[in-house]
């Protein structure tokens, strides 16, 4: 037992802050699913849970190339379309053929994150070449030509095999006992609903497993090199086009899971400009800036606060989202303005901790 | 026949891209920041425009200026309250996020004063246009004015930046801040006066643009400031030729893509285009390549 405290006591302050990371996620799964089994929440509050889930993900994992490699990513919903819509159509083609749900949303989870990593690869390769503001504008494009592809195709299944066009239905010449999969705008309809909290917990707490191992390995620790000074890096040996393009990958592998999520709790999955478009990435830059560059746990605070706010404020309801932009505002105002983190330091205990400078 | 046309389509919808372009990438050179808002600014000088003709009844002339004046004083609020404070922060991402918040909050303003609903919007221009080569091709007035009024703008820009007092200023504070500041520039003022021309900019855009396409929604400005951001990235961020030749171009390949691939797939040719100028030529078509210090 003293062994044990003995133990705990030389923990490594990162180790000790990590474990806190999980442990808050696993309390606060318990708590909300106490919850919920004992009914004391709303059914909306309920259905928001999966959700939840699906943006912290997505925070932390955008967190990883915005605060760890110090790139501004504005394509990251699109790496999570890529996962959603290949994992929903590799569900709704066996949907009939392993009946196992569990095991089917697996080798979808699989499927999701690898297409989504190799689109990451693909994208990253290019776009790492560029700098700054040009590798954010890139990344915005890319995400919305992935955004507009999903949004043609369209693909059928029929005892010949598969069609594929990006005209029509008509277009895919099937048979009359033909299904058509993917319906261009219409998206995939009818992907069974696999996703639960559960998987989503555990899909966060494989996330953050992830970064955090990764944050505090030897890669790692060249990647955040890369960010710091980017020719010293180099001038002692780091690869930064390898390293730049592990946290870009695994980033937009994560995103991929993420989408998996999402295609699994809907019964319609459709591609538009807020739920895969640059609205979708601009939130999940909003949670990573304002829970703090770089800050894992941060990321999941605000994204977890900026998902209820607009809940809890429904009953202002036309109100709510004008609330929500005034109070995004203000927080990016206290947070940043460097008048106010002086006033801060000046009157208040907790703004003693002085941020530290990301670019 | 059907192709001039179209390539007059393109140059049309080219010069609003242009138009809104100028301001994003004017605000960018001297403050360094990506105004997520700008788009917003054009819905706003639309609906300005569009209350001043049927609330208030004035002449298409007067709303046009009622809306540059009111998107100036807006973009200079937004400037002071918003961003301000925000101009020394340790991270240059902290301004974008608060331009994604404003950019919001004048989206959900909007969506509470005027609602939802798609409203019709009444061109400006009564001039109903040409016909050429016995009516096989006509010209709305509204290309042809809209053109016109890209070159002149750009003409006048160019001109003011280059040689008066308070364009030099522009640039020297865009070169380098605390030098201009030492000589005596003031810094403020001069950023409050970008956005100032960028805002008014971008009421012109607005009108121009639910002008020819008059359907008015308050996300209306959402998709084309994203287009214009990616005109002045494809000219050469912090170049006014530059956002000039990104918007026209951008609007061309826009229009014909539209008219001779898909018209689904328009927007996803555009960003390609992007992605390729940008890879052959790393800052844009104009862009200046800034050599790294060790």
């Amino acid at each position: 037992m003293r062994d044990r405290m003995k133990k705990i006591k030389n923990m490594n302050k990162n180790t000790k802050s990590n474990l806190i990371t999980y442990g808050i996620v696993i309390v606060a799964f318990l708590v909300m699913q106490t919850l919920i089994s004992t009914g004391s929440i709303s059914s909306l509050l309920e259905g928001l849970m999966v959700p939840l889930c699906i943006y912290i993900i997505l925070a932390v994992s955008l967190n990883l190339v915005v605060g760890i490699l110090g790139e501004l990513s504005l394509g990251h919903a699109g790496f999570m379309c890529a996962g959603a819509f290949s994992s929903a159509f590799f569900s709704k083609c066996m949907k009939d053929v392993i009946e196992n749900g569990t095991l089917r949303f697996i080798l979808a989870l699989l499927i999701g994150i690898a297409v989504a990593a190799v689109f990451g690869i693909i994208i990253g390769i290019p776009v790492l070449r560029l700098k700054g503001d040009y590798l954010a504008i890139v990344t915005l494009a890319f995400g919305e030509i992935i955004k507009n592809l999903v949004n043609v195709v369209f693909i059928g299944k029929d005892a010949n095999g598969f069609h594929f066009s990006t005209k029509d239905v008509m277009d895919l010449n099937m048979e009359l006992d033909g299904e058509v999969i993917v319906n261009g705008p219409q998206g995939i309809t009818g992907t069974p609903q696999d996703s639960t909290f559960f998987i989503g917990v555990v899909l966060i707490l494989i996330t953050l497993f992830i970064v955090i191992n990764l944050v505090n390995s030897r890669d790692g620790r060249a990647i955040m090199a890369i960010r710091d000074n980017r020719i010293a890096a180099e001038s002692v040996g780091i690869n930064i086009t390898k390293y730049k393009l592990m946290a870009f990958t695994i980033s937009a592998a994560l995103a991929g899971g993420a989408g998996v999520l999402y295609a699994h709790n809907l019964s319609t999955l459709t591609a538009n400009t807020n739920n895969f478009g640059y609205n979708m990435s601009i939130n999940i830059l909003v949670f990573v800036v304002l829970g703090g560059i770089g800050n894992i746990r941060g990321s999941m605070i605000a994204a977890v606060i900026l998902t209820l706010l607009p809940e809890m404020l429904r009953g202002l309801s036309d109100y709510r989202m004008l609330i929500y932009a005034i109070v995004l505002i203000l927080m990016m105002l206290f947070n940043w303005a460097p008048k106010s983190i002086e006033w801060r330091e000046k009157y208040l205990s907790f703004g003693k901790k002085k941020k530290e400078a990301v670019k | 026949m059907s192709f001039i046309s179209y390539l007059i389509n393109g140059l049309s919808l080219g010069s609003v891209y242009a138009i809104i372009a100028l301001g994003y990438t004017m605000v960018y050179g001297i403050a360094k920041m990506l105004n997520f808002a700008h788009g917003d600014i054009i819905m706003v000088g639309a609906y300005i425009a569009l209350m001043s003709m049927t609330q208030a009844g004035l002449p298409p002339f007067a709303a046009v200026l009622a809306a540059v004046v009111g998107c100036t004083v807006l973009g200079v609020l937004i400037e002071r309250i918003a961003y301000k404070p925000l101009r020394n922060a340790s991270s240059s991402l902290a301004v974008l996020i608060t331009a994604i918040g404003v950019s919001y909050l004048l989206q959900n303003l909007a969506l509470l004063i005027f609602g939802a609903n798609t409203q019709t919007f009444s061109s400006v221009i009564e001039w109903k246009g040409v016909t050429l080569a016995d009516g096989a091709m006509s010209i709305s007035g509204v290309t042809i004015v809209t053109i016109v009024v890209c070159i002149i703008i750009m003409a006048v820009l160019v001109t003011f930046v280059q040689k008066s007092k308070p364009g030099q200023a522009m640039r020297a504070v865009s070169e380098d801040k605390g030098a201009a500041q030492l000589m005596g520039i003031n810094v403020n003022g001069t950023i409050a006066l970008t956005f100032a021309i960028g805002s008014a900019l971008a009421a012109v855009a607005g009108v121009l643009l639910c002008s020819a396409y008059p359907s008015l929604t308050p996300y209306t400005g959402a998709m084309p400031g994203i287009k214009a951001f990616v005109a002045a990235v494809f000219g050469g961020i912090g170049s006014i030729q530059g956002a000039f030749i990104g918007g026209l171009l951008l609007g061309i390949i826009e229009i014909l893509g539209r008219a001779y691939i898909s018209s689904q797939m328009a927007d996803a040719l555009v960003f390609a285009v992007l992605i390729i100028v940008l890879l052959v030529k790393p800052t844009g078509i104009l862009g200046k390549q800034i050599q790294e210090k060790v």
